[in-house]
């Protein structure tokens, strides 16, 4: 299948050039079409910096980045950014900085409602809404933009359990409207990435340490004899 | 004390029976100063909104200077139109000089570094949060910084309303492009400034009354802007930017 993305010895860094801060460093992966990755490490280790460098808000220092069109992209913010006016205009700016008329992205922005369940919400004021709703707003916003890739960047970190569940099943639901859909994500939540992920990347240090199907970075023996950084990590994240 | 009272019951009688010659001064003071911040808002909104959003090479160079003109004080602003003016300057052919435009133009250069520095601020503070979304979503630069500047609509509001404060109470500029000529260019400052001068107390405690009630008003109207903002956003912080107090200027 043809890859969402290829990255070739792709490091980021911050900072001034004397000193720089190494947020990634010789990144090379290719994440096909359809596939859902999870990205994980502890705070720091990039993975919100490599989800950045895939979506094009970051530019690589060195190496390069084939990446699907911006176009085709979506994505979603641990924190999302509702503008001080209604659910259905927040929802519809997404298409219409797509190049929709506002018209056309009014009526999407409702079906893509629909489909989170707000359609109620669509006249109230967005930045009334409880933390969950607001991310239900920034998925419906992603919904409208028609996106065959959808970042993630710990969509679920600052929401109630209650919540949490309710975008985790927009995120399946997202990942099975078609087959072609491509999902990477960034979580702490193991359990998520457990559920959702068919492939795992564990970062340190900006550094890929291990790159595996799902059901062996979960499998003991393996991770902990080739990747014992990764083992104790998800050791003491389970704990 | 005496004389203060006689003055202080004067003045209020002039007020209270709306005074023809102290109305058309406050009439002409609100004009001139409704004019220079319009005209103020509308570059220094939009030039704001883009600095605060645009990055570019001699930008911190353009933000020093951008803060150094919010210190300069109204008499070199005045002083600066006045050469422009004059009939020597380079716009003296226009011969605004000692009119009302003269004194809007002054006006409008004194206020807008201000709207222009406290826009910026603004929307510089939502763009380093919430920017990145935005160009997420596919928005450039010019569009990024308008969005960005609606969604600040309210703190803008109080930016508009604090450099209305600035120019209607500001008296060196106005004086010396305005030339303070009786019924055609003196405003409130540039009246009180005189009418002391000449020991007509009554009339410019009354102006200065005035003066006062209307920064009082506006420091109102951003107290309640502020409250208004809180309850709409049901206990999200609202008390980002607030501007300072308004002060009457020299």
């Amino acid at each position: 299948m043809k890859p969402a993305f290829r990255l070739h010895d792709a490091s980021v860094h911050f900072g001034r050039p004397a000193s720089p801060v190494r947020a990634l460093s010789k990144v090379t992966l290719t994440i096909a079409a359809g596939e859902r990755v999870a990205l994980v490490g502890a705070n720091g280790c990039g993975k919100s910096t490599l989800l950045r460098l895939l979506h094009g808000l970051v530019m690589p220092t060195t190496g390069q980045v084939q990446a699907a069109p911006t176009a085709e992209q979506a994505m979603l913010f641990q924190r999302p950014h509702l503008m001080r006016t209604t659910v259905q205009s927040n929802v519809a700016l997404g298409p219409w900085l797509r190049g929709r008329s506002w018209r056309q992205a009014k009526a999407q922005a409702l079906e893509a409602l629909a489909r989170v369940g707000l359609t109620e919400l669509a006249g109230r004021s967005a930045r009334q809404l409880s933390g969950g709703q607001q991310q239900r707003v920034a998925m419906a916003r992603a919904w409208a933009l028609e996106p065959t890739v959808l970042l993630l960047d710990e969509p679920t970190a600052s929401l109630d359990p209650h919540a949490k569940r309710e975008v985790e099943a927009l995120m399946e639901e997202f990942a099975n409207a078609a087959s072609s859909m491509t999902l990477v994500f960034a979580s702490h939540n193991l359990g998520q990435v457990k559920r959702l992920a068919s492939r795992v990347i564990y970062l340190e240090h900006g550094r890929v340490l291990a790159d595996l199907p799902v059901a062996d970075f979960f499998s003991g023996p393996l991770l902990q004899q080739q990747y014992p950084a990764a083992h104790l990590f998800v050791k003491g994240e389970l704990a | 004390m005496t004389s203060f009272t006689e003055s202080a019951a004067t003045a209020l009688q002039l007020i209270v029976s709306l005074d023809t010659g102290l109305m058309r001064i406050v009439g002409r003071s609100l004009s001139v100063s409704a004019t220079a911040c319009a005209i103020a808002c509308a570059l220094g909104l939009m030039g704001g909104a883009w600095l605060g959003v645009a990055r570019f090479a001699g930008r911190s160079v353009v933000l020093t200077l951008l803060n150094t003109f919010l210190a300069v004080p109204s008499v070199v602003v005045g002083l600066v139109v006045y050469l422009l003016l004059s009939r020597s300057g380079p716009l003296g052919y226009l011969g605004w000089l000692f009119s009302f435009k003269a004194m809007v133009i002054a006006q409008a250069l004194l206020v807008l570094p201000v709207v222009t520095a406290l826009t910026r601020q603004s929307v510089e503070d939502v763009e380093s949060t919430h920017g990145e979304q935005l160009r997420s979503l596919g928005a450039g630069t010019l569009v990024r910084s308008l969005l960005l500047a609606w969604d600040e609509r309210y703190a803008l509001l109080t930016v508009l309303i604090a450099s209305f404060g600035r120019a209607v109470s500001e008296v060196g500029a106005v004086m010396i492009v305005g030339g303070n000529i009786d019924g055609f260019t003196r405003v409130m400052t540039t009246a009180i400034a005189l009418e002391t001068s000449k020991g007509d107390l009554p009339l410019a405690l009354g102006l200065g009354l005035i003066l006062l009630l209307v920064v009082l008003f506006l420091n109102v109207l951003i107290g309640a802007l502020r409250r208004w903002r809180e309850r709409s956003e049901s206990g999200a912080a609202a008390y980002q930017k607030v501007p300072p107090v308004l002060q009457v200027s020299a």
